[in-house]
């Protein structure tokens, strides 16, 4: 079981699907969201068989394969998983089918086809699959950038009005990050030709090199930037907000919930054990970025009235918890900062999911176009009320359980960071309950009000009929059966996760710990 | 009793091959009646420049390097590669020259150059389905004279071929059929420019020979190694190199390129832009690491600096462009800097990968290249070729596939992974970071996201943006290739996919061939 090619599978059946998704004649949309789902639920049982022929006890990297692909440049194309890397092609393969789920009555602009956002679909998530097992840091950079471009045409050609703006801020700002992680790949295999007396990029080869401390801290540099922007830390994050609020929802959800910890899980898998010598220099650096963001990013979702352009900023501040885990240097910090991780891109994505059904149904995105939604849509705001109590990490979530880790990790080593940190806490809940608070309670109002049909009254007439003033109402239907089999599976989830955490612990922690080790680790 | 300089017939076959076609090309011009000469003229070139290219894919099958013609010309690994390269690209260019399904008039070309453009006669000409057939000869001139510059081993016979190389690109470059004037001022500037650059060669020739006595490269080595460092000769290198840097459109000798980019036919200035700049960088690779190859410090500050100011000149000077034609000369001036990147990329002692990427990124580079502007040819309206940019929105709503190989070629050019771009530049900057000079790497980075902004300025046009003149109908019309376009798109498009993503063969074979006699 461990011999079969699982990781190649998760790679080629996305890929595959998404041509055959893209070949399809046209007009047959039906057709295309079917075979879309199917391919994703495939992808979903391998990443749960994945999962299964994962030994949590064993080696650091399994289901390990590698064939050279580019001889001259010492490439391989060689995958392999951790702990880390396999809870988040969990993670996508919970996602995709989840996306595709929610997308499947969206309105495009301009009467797109339905057919080519789900090929670009699939194929990105055949690229978020190579970006986390691939064990080559060519490999890995070839999937980083190569990544952009599905999600360059989702925002571009499926976005909302201020796309094209948004498509190609993205695009420029992460390949800037690449370019610069581009020079530092180069260097690193400089590096390995002098030390080893032939370049290569295997992430094992060059987790031995001794690499002289000045020269660390550039390629250290080359990394990071690459990482931050990716992730994005302030004052790399001016990307994300026009990114999550014009992307569909179901990009949205993807490019936060999974795009974005490439740039997280690149400070784990790379940043700390390639270069520890620089990672411990610059430390402190990053949790000023990390806990600046958390403040800075609570404060200005705070001051939000779009509500993608909310949820985005929230993730902004969530990324500062994370890369306080994971740059606090304890297992425990950062065993949280991985779960936190995945516990974020499930409870930002049911966020962005519900927004997304609500923004459906009124048309706008504005906070104050919408009142009193409860009382009509129960499901619907109990969907929302859920994510939002998972965003803000209320125990019994899965939020909390990570955060918690994280705080309580950091504490020992960082005291005075993680005590300001704590303060976002406090924020999260203000600005998620009060977007809560707005839109499903209070007076009915706003977009989604309508006048009553005029109530045939016959034999009244002339006078009467001025008197009487048309009655609004709001008209807002709850969630159908589609959207309640999209949302559940991510409530189930957060619920299951905040109660029962361990499997994923066990699963993450021996990564994390051999993460530490490289580093050689400070609480060990 | 004169003694016969030793000829390797063998060794030369691939240049007899082109020379034989072109001088028949002639002949055909002068006797072969008109109705029937285009398919003839075709024919000829394209057996002149394939014959080129298998001859010298047969010379590598059991290869030696020698020096031949009486120590004239050198067939080495570096000169087979770039000959297979330029003859190759040559071939795809006259196909696009041959295409005769777009143009309402049946070609791109002017059908006879002498009437004054704008006089009634002109006009008269301009729906006449008669084609002009000169440009196949002097083409298959062109094309030879490049691959003759890419094995000259002496600086008279780089001089001699520099001229055949440019003689007839002067002329096909005022040749377009439509907007005539522009492309005859294209010719003009080219030609004007071109003859200074000409002069600076000649001039550099002079003090280098006064300087060591002699024009082959393996005697000037020899020479500068012995009499160190004479101000002759390190003038003189600087006037050659500037000669050289003219041809290959390096900032701040590129100020001719726009122009003539936008001017000359489309098909020449994708043979401009895809074959000259090989041909250009093949000397300027023989002449920097064969006769000056020990003297590294006389050039390599110079390269250093004219790589960086290439690269900024053509990645921002982009952005503000608004024709297609225009855009894609300053990304080639942009290239033509990456592709110094690569040439810094040489070892102290003659090792180092440079040679081997910087060859390896000129057939990129000219693949992408050549297939884009096919591409541009294929979108017109009733005026010729519509290259504003503004006339590219929305193409994709329109014609999917035209649009989907652009955005390929594209992403090529700005680098992106799974393209042969992506695989060029990365075997440049890391020969390049391999010899230390990864400042030099950075800038050239930073300059490739500068100049990926104008590359995705066109994708967000043809998919994000609404069609345009849709409202009022006359957008522009996507053309429906005949056989010879269509068949430079599908080669440019597979091979611009396959060596991005299995360029390990094709870069063995660089890396083999990069040794340089002499």
């Amino acid at each position: 079981m461990t011999d079969f090619p699982w990781l190649l599978l998760m790679i080629a059946v996305p890929a595959v699907g998404a041509a055959v998704v893209a070949a399809l004649p046209k007009g047959r949309d039906l057709l295309a969201k079917q075979v879309a789902l199917g391919v994703s639920l495939v992808v979903l049982l391998l990443a749960v068989l994945t999962a299964i022929a994962f030994d949590t006890g064993g080696d650091r990297f399994q289901l390990t394969s590698s064939v050279t692909w580019i001889e001259d440049f010492g490439v391989s194309f060689a995958l392999g998983i951790d702990g880390i890397a396999l809870v988040m092609l969990l993670l996508i393969g919970v996602l995709v089918p989840v996306v595709i789920g929610a997308s499947w009555n969206d309105e495009l602009p301009e009467q797109r086809s339905m057919k080519a956002y789900f090929a670009w679909l699939l194929l990105l998530e055949a690229m978020m699959v190579g970006v986390f097992a691939a064990t080559d840091v060519f490999l890995f950079y070839v999937f980083f950038e190569a990544m952009l471009v599905p999600m360059y045409f989702i925002i571009g050609s499926f976005g909302g009005p201020r796309r094209q703006y948004a498509a190609v801020k993205f695009f420029l700002y992460s390949l800037v990050g690449g370019l610069i992680m581009l020079a530092a790949v180069i260097g690193l295999y400089v590096v390995s030709n002098s030390q080893l007396g032939e370049g290569t990029f295997a992430f094992d080869a060059l987790r031995q090199l001794d690499i002289d401390p000045g020269v660390q801290k550039l390629l250290f540099l080359g990394f990071f930037i690459a990482f931050a922007i990716k992730a994005p830390l302030v004052p790399f994050h001016t990307w994300l907000p026009d990114s999550g609020s014009e992307a569909p929802i179901g990009g949205a959800v993807l490019l936060v919930g999974v795009l974005d910890k490439v740039g997280t899980f690149g400070f784990l898998r790379y940043c700390l054990p390639l270069f520890p010598d620089a990672s411990r220099f610059f430390a402190p650096f990053v949790l000023v970025l990390a806990v600046v963001g958390i403040l800075y990013a609570a404060l200005l979702a705070m001051g939000q009235s779009d509500m993608k352009r909310l949820v985005s900023y929230t993730s902004i501040s969530h990324f500062g918890f994370i890369a306080l885990g994971i740059f606090a240097f304890t297992t425990e910090a950062a065993t949280g900062a991985v779960l936190y991780m995945v516990n974020h891109g499930i409870a930002t994505g049911l966020l962005f999911l519900v927004v997304g059904m609500l923004i459906a149904r009124g048309g706008s995105r504005q906070i104050g176009d919408y009142g009193g939604v409860a009382a009509k849509a129960p499901l619907l705001a109990g969907a929302f009320l859920v994510a939002g109590l998972a965003s803000l990490a209320l125990p019994g979530t899965n939020s909390f359980v990570s955060e918690f880790l994280v705080l309580i990790g950091s504490f020992p080593e960082e005291p005075v960071f993680t005590i300001i940190a704590t303060v976002g806490i406090i924020l999260a809940a203000l600005y998620i309950l009060l977007m809560y608070q707005r839109t499903m309670h209070g007076p009915a109002r706003g977009v989604l009000l309508q006048e009553d049909p005029a109530e045939p009254a016959p034999g009244t007439g002339g006078a009467t009929a001025v008197l009487t003033a048309p009655r609004r109402s709001l008209r807002v239907l709850d969630l159908s059966r589609r959207e309640l089999a999209v949302v559940t599976p991510l409530v189930a989830l957060i619920i299951a996760l905040g109660v029962y955490p361990q499997p994923l612990l066990d699963v993450i922690e021996p990564a994390v710990s051999a993460t530490m080790d490289d580093l050689g680790g400070i609480d060990q | 009793m004169i003694e016969a300089p030793d000829l390797s017939l063998a060794a030369l076959a691939p240049l007899l091959f082109v020379f034989g076609a072109a001088c028949i090309g002639v002949l055909v011009e002068a006797f072969w009646p008109r109705e029937s000469r285009h398919p003839v003229q075709v024919t000829v070139a394209l057996v002149g420049t394939l014959g080129a290219l298998v001859t010298t894919l047969l010379l590598t099958v059991d290869f030696e390097r020698e020096i031949t013609a009486a120590g004239a010309l050198a067939v080495d690994g570096p000169a087979l590669f770039l000959q297979a390269t330029i003859a190759g690209l040559g071939a795809l260019s006259l196909l696009l020259f041959a295409e005769r399904a777009l143009d309402p008039a049946r070609s791109a070309f002017v059908v006879s150059a002498a009437v004054p453009a704008g006089s009634p006669r002109d006009r008269e000409l301009l729906t006449v389905q008669r084609v002009q057939t000169e440009v196949y000869p002097l083409a298959t001139f062109a094309i030879g004279g490049m691959m003759l510059f890419v094995a000259a081993n002496d600086l008279l016979i780089m001089f001699v071929a520099l001229e055949v190389l440019s003689l007839p690109l002067y002329l096909i470059s005022g040749l377009a059929r439509r907007r005539r004037l522009l492309s005859q001022e294209a010719a003009v500037k080219y030609f004007l420019l071109g003859a200074f650059a000409s002069a600076f060669f000649l001039y550099g020739l002079a003090l280098v020979y006064g300087a060591t006595g002699s024009v082959r490269l393996g005697d000037i080595r020899s020479a500068s190694l012995a009499g160190g460092t004479d101000v002759l000769l390190v003038l003189g290198l600087a006037l050659l190199v500037v000669g050289l840097l003219f041809k290959a459109s390096v900032a701040p000798f590129h100020t001719w390129t726009p122009d003539v980019y936008q001017g000359a036919p489309t098909p020449v200035t994708a043979f401009m832009a895809a074959c000259t700049k090989v041909a250009a960088f093949g000397a300027i690779l023989r002449l920097l690491y064969v006769a000056f190859g020990t003297a590294e410090w006389t050039w390599r500050p110079l390269v250093y600096a004219v790589a960086i100011v290439s690269m900024v000149v053509g990645a921002v000077l982009g952005l503000t462009q608004t024709d297609l034609k225009r855009m894609l000369a300053y990304s080639s001036i942009a290239h033509a800097g990456f592709l110094l990147t690569g040439v810094i990329g040489l070892g102290a002692a003659g090792d180092g990968s440079g040679l081997a990427a910087t060859m390896f990124y000129l057939l990129t580079y000219g693949l992408t290249t050549l297939g884009a502007f096919a591409v541009l040819t294929l979108v017109r309206d009733g005026d010729g070729e519509a290259t504003h940019l503004s006339q590219w929105a929305g193409l994709a709503s329109r014609s999917p596939l035209v649009a989907a190989v652009m955005t390929l070629f594209l992403l090529a050019l700005a680098g992106i992974p799974l393209t042969a771009g992506f695989t060029g530049k990365f075997a440049v900057f890391r020969a390049a970071i391999e010899e230390g000079a990864w400042p030099l790497a950075l800038v050239a980075l930073l300059a490739s996201a500068v100049a990926a902004f104008f590359y995705l300025r066109v994708i967000v046009l043809m998919y994000f943006s609404p069609p345009a003149g849709a409202e009022r109908g006359q957008g522009p019309t996507v053309g429906v290739p005949g056989m010879p376009t269509t068949i430079v798109l599908a080669i440019t498009a597979t091979a611009t996919l396959a060596l991005g993503i299995v360029p390990g063969s094709v870069l063995d074979l660089a890396e083999r061939a990069a040794i340089f006699v002499g």
